[in-house]
């Protein structure tokens, strides 16, 4: 048996993208333990219900991650659409299954350019980047903002998306798809991306089972759960099937968040294609939540879990997001655990952690 | 058109004594553990553990509400993954967990104030 020791990584590390400190109890260069601790940025946005009222927490939980803003603050708006009852107009609902599969694209680049910049691949990384800048550019053009969209509000959503903005997203998604299909075949047959990416930070069906994984990280490991599936917004309406590998390894979840580029991009082009016509974007919410709910969607990274709970006031009782990452972190033990040390921090990265997300 | 899993959240009121069994009980059923969290309402706190079923979509949430000094055992015996979750309510809440598989005592999220989101100083001193 070699010596142990312990090896402090992060909060602040050159391959972190995020602030989590890790300690890595080794022998020699494998693995035996990874302990997680989080913490250093956490902001108390939940404790925030006791000084913004219901109306005004939308714009407080956007701003928990600045990724997937707006399926944070529309997961906020249908927990308390749910408490409500009221059911928001189909228009509206196809306008937030768009702007959330933009949100899963621009994601899904962002961390493939950085998947790619973690295996030394910075012209890959370069590439993601460039083609998601297109993206950023349509979220602009429809809602005015690239990171913090601010288009949800209790009840329905705040802008529309005109005809002709319409007709140019699915002329961009050709040329973006496009773009795509070169780096796909980088990031599927290249060398270089497979003996990085195989066989590293394997993580069984039964692994991630039992320690809660979501997302992408559940469905590479051969659970197929996409809370896409449990039908809110418009995604009753559209055709997909989730995105799944059996290997369970670093190139399993590099090659699903891949392809779920690919299906968001034909997700928008049917919502395009089924969208209803002009209409009311809104309705009309009369006094304050009284009850609880729970809403679970799907952001890039994987099932976000939405608590509200309302006695009648103006001032939620509770509100509570758990995110995804805050899932994943249980399963990234388990990956680390038996790694080599130089994988630490590719291993780190292909959870897609989001530490603001998970702080709070 | 695909075919949709739309089925109710379902919410299972329990009694404290009964936690460990229950939460057994819904691993043997192979639902995963989706999110637990803990609110403070009316002098109580209302503990919530949320099961989920990955083929059908539908969430089960166990619901137990107990006094402010009841101890609550810990289910990281049973689900390893909900260390996160109940270093969460206990730091923030002040829930009084026992037997943590991994106790971060306070530290997860390095907070000042001690348990914020739980009841405040002057209500404890009656």
């Amino acid at each position: 048996m070699g010596k142990r020791s312990i090896i402090p990584y992060g909060p602040q590390h050159p391959v972190l993208p995020e602030p989590i400190h890790i300690d890595l109890v080794i022998e020699d260069e494998r693995i035996i333990e990874a302990i997680p601790s989080v913490g250093f940025i956490h902001r108390g946005l939940e404790s925030l219900v006791d000084k913004r009222d219901f109306n005004q927490l939308v714009y407080v939980v956007e701003r928990t991650c600045g990724i997937c803003s707006f399926q944070h603050g529309m997961g906020y708006c249908e927990a308390v659409e749910s408490v409500f009852g009221v059911e928001i107009p189909d228009r509206a609902k196809f306008l937030r299954t768009i702007w959330s599969e933009m949100s899963r694209i621009h994601s899904h680049l962002l961390w493939l350019g950085l998947l790619a910049d973690g295996f030394g691949y910075e012209n890959l990384f370069y590439q993601c980047w460039r083609i998601r800048e297109r993206v950023l550019d349509l979220i602009e053009l429809t809602t005015g903002g690239r990171v913090i969209f601010s288009v949800n509000k209790i009840g329905g959503v705040l802008k529309d998306i005109p005809e002709d903005q319409l007709r140019h997203i699915l002329s961009e998604l050709d040329a973006i798809e496009a773009d795509l299909n070169v780096i796909k075949k980088t990031f599927i047959e290249d060398y270089t991306v497979q003996s990085r990416l195989r066989g590293i930070g394997i993580l069984t069906r039964e692994q991630a089972h039992d320690l809660g994984c979501a997302g992408p990280v559940a469905r590479a490991s051969g659970i197929k759960a996409d809370m896409r599936k449990r039908g809110y917004d418009a995604y009753p309406h559209l055709d997909f099937e989730p995105i799944v590998s059996n290997a369970g390894d670093s190139y399993a979840r590099c090659y699903c968040r891949l392809m779920e580029v690919f299906q968001s991009i034909d997700l928008i082009r049917q919502a395009i294609g089924k969208i209803p016509g002009e209409s009311d974007l809104s309705v009309a919410i009369k006094g304050n939540p009284d009850g609880e709910a729970f809403f679970r969607c799907e952001q890039p990274r994987g099932e976000a879990v939405y608590y509200v709970k309302g006695s009648g006031k103006t001032f939620l009782d509770r509100f509570r997001v758990r995110t995804p990452t805050f899932a994943n972190l249980p399963g990234l033990c388990e990956m680390l655990a038996g790694a080599e040390l130089s994988d630490v921090g590719l291993l780190v990265i292909t959870i897609d952690p989001c530490i603001s997300c998970t702080e709070r | 058109m695909a075919e949709v899993i739309a089925p109710e959240n379902i919410l299972e009121e329990i009694e404290l004594s009964d936690l460990l069994h229950v939460v057994m009980t819904k691993k043997k059923e192979g639902l995963r553990l989706s999110q637990a969290c803990a609110a403070y309402v009316d002098g109580k706190y209302e503990l919530s553990y949320s099961f989920a079923d990955d083929k059908t979509y539908q969430l089960t949430t166990l619901r137990v509400v107990i006094d402010v000094d009841a101890k609550v055992p810990s289910i990281t015996e049973i689900v390893p993954q909900a260390i996160f979750y109940e270093n969460e309510m206990k730091e923030l809440f002040g829930v009084n967990i026992e037997m943590i598989a991994l106790d971060y005592n306070n530290k997860l999220y390095r907070i000042e104030e001690e348990a914020p989101f739980g009841p405040k100083k002057e209500e404890n001193n009656g």
